[in-house]
């Protein structure tokens, strides 16, 4: 057996030109050069430049390249930086290798268990042959991406009387040579991306008063950007931008605005405990420095509880990264009474519309519509929205402003239970969409022929205690008559607002993110069978499938190291597509089982031929 | 903060009596439930520094209780941690119909009649049982009517484990 170099694979010859650059105090004891400030990346040395290739004997050590903002902003094809690999939020490889041609010499690579059980929705994040996943539980690990191997692990240590609603992590940033993770018992951590080390932990708000964080933090314009979890409890939903080296806040902006500030009028009362959570990435437009978040459900649910349109609440917000002022918005529903969490940020695409091609913000919502909006320097202009599963609760659409009508009979109130399509989870919950700019399809995780039910109760607001106004437990979900599938993943020519195909899933639910590759093929797991299957991009075929450990929940990603391309994904059932199994199997015992197993692992694929070779037989 | 210890007296953790002891009485037998925080008698401080010492309390026909069950409850009284053993949420609410212990969160559910066993859910572990007994009022007039003076107390610690393993 070959004996792996065991010493820190940082300490190469790259470690010398690291040394000697401006590096923040913490980090770097022995630092000479000016302390890093303004925009600059932690520790960025002027002489490595972003791309460079390293010989082949330096590669083996997996030296760490520092990610500057303009590898953010123009990643190489080998990496995936950032939860959907590019600030558009397209979640698209442009690697080949892997195509329709080949997919089926598709084979695991390394696997590696992360020990841990419940929602694994992190994507494997790659810099340059290392690998960054987070786990449930505040867990990051380092990988060599090309052979497995543990690099480092962080654990960070979490309160004993911690309340987990939502078990899950969905990843890790990386700025200069740091990473940064948000934690479920809401603090911004800053590891060494090079040794795991913990740089800073700064509190961002008090988990004793129900705030978590779950998002992967966002990197753009000099600032980490993280937002709060907490809807449930009542909290008051923010977005706030932090100094990536002393981990000082920068500016916190409220998703709910407060007496005197523009949006407070569309509040009654309860703005205070109005929701708007954030616990989805943002996405990012480098021409107009602008941020675009997806916002939570109002809170409690009923929407008589806090009357009013409810800003900021179930919107898109964009955002100036450098002061965090709110630079333009748009509702895709007020009053929202549906727990219907907008909280995917849009896809930044450009849309051929009537001749035209418009900057636009694409965003299949929780509420079953797919919306299509114009995004500028002066605001958020509405172009479309259309159903894309039964949905019940809209009579109408304003063709100009966007704004939907409601059929009031299907809008959940206090002291009543109302039905409505799609159910509270929606037509696509978190599990993000993804678009081929080859193929110009968007594809589209979706939920169809579910409904549901709430019956709305007057609750008191307590701090740290669910404030739902209504029971998690009497969601009567409904599958509905002569339905035919659950899961659909469907893809959209969004140029024409036409479904072009879809894959059903007749016996489950779907949870899974979706990722497009440069080979014409979409990766995605996210049913109650366990398998990750890849599809051809231009007719929805499934051309590949393995049947992993537990269920698909993770992002996917796509890398190359040294000339091979990997597909990489974590099996780890848990939190809400387990609670739609849980409630699915109250509906329909005989075809749904309870029982998805759990327990985390990352699955790295790669072609046969290109694996490492088997020992010779003796 | 230390968790309820043998002799403290059971007060009640909300609602218009919050930090009254608590009676056997006080109770309706099949329910609904009752949150708790332990007392220590003495000092009169009451264990409520955590959630991880929240009690939910039950009355339950005793003939319907296992024997451990039994052993462990107070005319018919058993007490539970009130923490689930998934994800720590708060098992807050009482299913007569079903009779479980439920958890809103990712509906674990508990058979307070069985040492709080799992019936459902993602739980992985039994809640912790409080052993509890009837003991003297350590202040006169603050307890619940019919049995002067009767209030609960508890017998020994928490049976096992509180809150989840990670």
């Amino acid at each position: 057996m070959v004996k792996r170099n065991t010493r820190a694979p940082w300490l190469g010859v790259a470690a010398a030109v690291l040394l000697g650059a401006a590096m923040p105090a913490a980090a770097q004891p022995q630092s000479t050069g000016p302390s890093a400030g303004g925009v600059a990346p932690p520790s960025t040395p002027p002489s490595q430049q972003p791309g460079t290739q390293a010989p082949r004997a330096e590669q083996a050590e997996r030296r760490f390249t520092p990610v500057t903002d303009q590898r953010l902003r123009n990643p190489e094809p080998r990496n995936w930086l950032m939860y959907r690999r590019t600030y558009d939020g397209q979640g698209y490889s442009p690697l080949d290798q892997i195509n329709t041609n080949n997919v089926q010499d598709l084979v695991p690579a390394w696997s590696f268990s992360t020990g841990v059980n419940e929602g694994h929705q992190a994507p494997p994040i790659v810099n340059d042959g290392i690998m960054y996943i987070t786990t449930p539980q505040a867990q990051v690990i380092a990988l060599d991406a090309k052979t497995g191997d543990l690099l480092w692990r962080y654990k960070r240590q979490l309160p004993e009387d911690l309340t987990q609603l939502h078990p899950t992590n969905r990843g890790v940033a990386l700025y200069g040579d740091r990473l940064f993770v948000a934690t479920v018992d809401c603090f911004l951590v800053a590891l060494d991306a090079k040794t795991g080390k913990e740089i800073w932990a700064e509190q961002v708000e008090d988990y004793q008063k129900g705030h978590y964080m779950t998002l992967a933090p966002l990197v753009a314009g000099g600032k980490v950007m993280v937002g709060g979890s907490g809807g449930e409890y009542g909290v008051r939903g923010y977005v706030a931008g932090y100094d990536p080296d002393s981990g000082k806040q920068a500016w916190r902006t409220f998703m709910i605005p407060g007496p005197g500030e523009p949006g407070h009028e569309t509040w009654q009362k309860g703005w205070e405990t109005g929701g708007g959570s954030i616990w989805i990435t943002g996405h990012y437009d480098p021409e107009l420095n602008l941020a675009y978040w997806g916002t939570g459900n109002a809170a409690p649910w009923m929407g008589d509880a806090r009357p009013g349109d409810n800003l900021y609440t179930t919107s898109v917000v964009a955002l100036n990264p450098n002061d965090g002022k709110i630079r333009g918005h748009h509702q895709y529903h007020h009053n929202d009474s549906w727990d219907w969490d907008e909280v995917s940020a849009p896809l930044l695409i450009d849309v051929q519309r009537d001749g035209r091609t418009i900057k636009a913000l694409v965003h299949p919502g929780r509420n079953g519509y797919l919306w299509t909006l114009e995004r500028g320097q002066e605001g958020i202009r509405f172009v479309s929205g259309v159903p894309y599963v039964n949905q019940d609760v809209f009579t109408g659409i304003d063709p100009k402003t966007g704004r939907p009508s409601y059929n009031e009979a299907r809008k959940p109130r206090l002291d009543a239970k109302v039905d409505f399509c799609p159910s509270l989870w929606g037509g696509k919950d978190w599990p993000p969409a993804a678009y081929s700019p080859r193929t110009r399809l968007l594809f589209v995780p979706a939920n169809e022929n579910l409904c549901g039910a709430l019956t709305g109760i007057r609750m008191d607001y307590v701090p740290g205690q669910l404030f739902l106004t209504a029971g998690i437990e009497d969601i009567a979900l409904s599958v509905r008559p002569g339905a035919t599938h659950i899961g659909e993943l469907q893809a959209w020519d969004i140029a024409n607002n036409r479904k072009v195909w879809s894959h059903k899933f007749e016996k489950s639910q779907l949870w899974g993110p979706v990722m497009a590759t440069g080979g014409d093929l979409v990766f995605m797991g996210g049913t109650n069978d366990r398998y990750f299957r890849a599809f051809d991009a231009k007719d929805g075929r499934v051309l590949w499938q393995v049947r992993t450990n537990s269920g698909v929940t993770g992002v996917p990603s796509s890398y190359e190291v040294d000339g091979t391309q990997y597909i990489a994904v974590q099996s780890g059932w848990g939190v809400d597509a387990q609670r739609m199994q849980d409630a699915l199997a109250n509906a329909d015992p005989a075809n749904y089982k309870r029982d998805v197993p759990q327990g985390g692992v990352v699955w790295v694929y790669a072609l046969r031929q290109r694996t490492q070779p088997q020992p010779q037989r003796r | 903060m230390a968790r309820p210890a043998a002799g403290d007296v059971l007060v009640f953790a909300t609602g218009e009596k919050a930090g009254k002891p608590i009676g056997p009485s006080d109770l309706e037998r099949g329910g609904p439930q009752v949150l708790a925080w332990a007392m220590e008698p003495t000092s009169g401080v009451v264990r409520n520094g955590s959630r991880l010492n929240q009690v939910i309390l039950l009355r339950l026909d005793p003939a319907a209780l296992d024997e451990t069950t039994s052993g462990r409850s107070a005319d018919g009284v058993v007490g539970y941690s009130a923490v689930c053993t998934h994800a720590q949420c708060p098992v807050s609410e009482w299913r007569r119909d079903t009779g479980v212990l439920h958890c809103p969160c990712h509906q674990s559910e508990f058979d307070p009649k069985q040492g709080g066993k799992v019936v459902g859910g993602p739980a992985q572990r039994p809640l912790a049982a409080l052993p509890l007994k009837v003991g003297e009022s350590p202040k006169s007039g603050e307890t619940g009517e019919g049995a002067p003076g009767a209030v609960l107390v508890v017998a020994r610690p928490f049976s096992g484990r509180i809150g989840a393993g990670t």
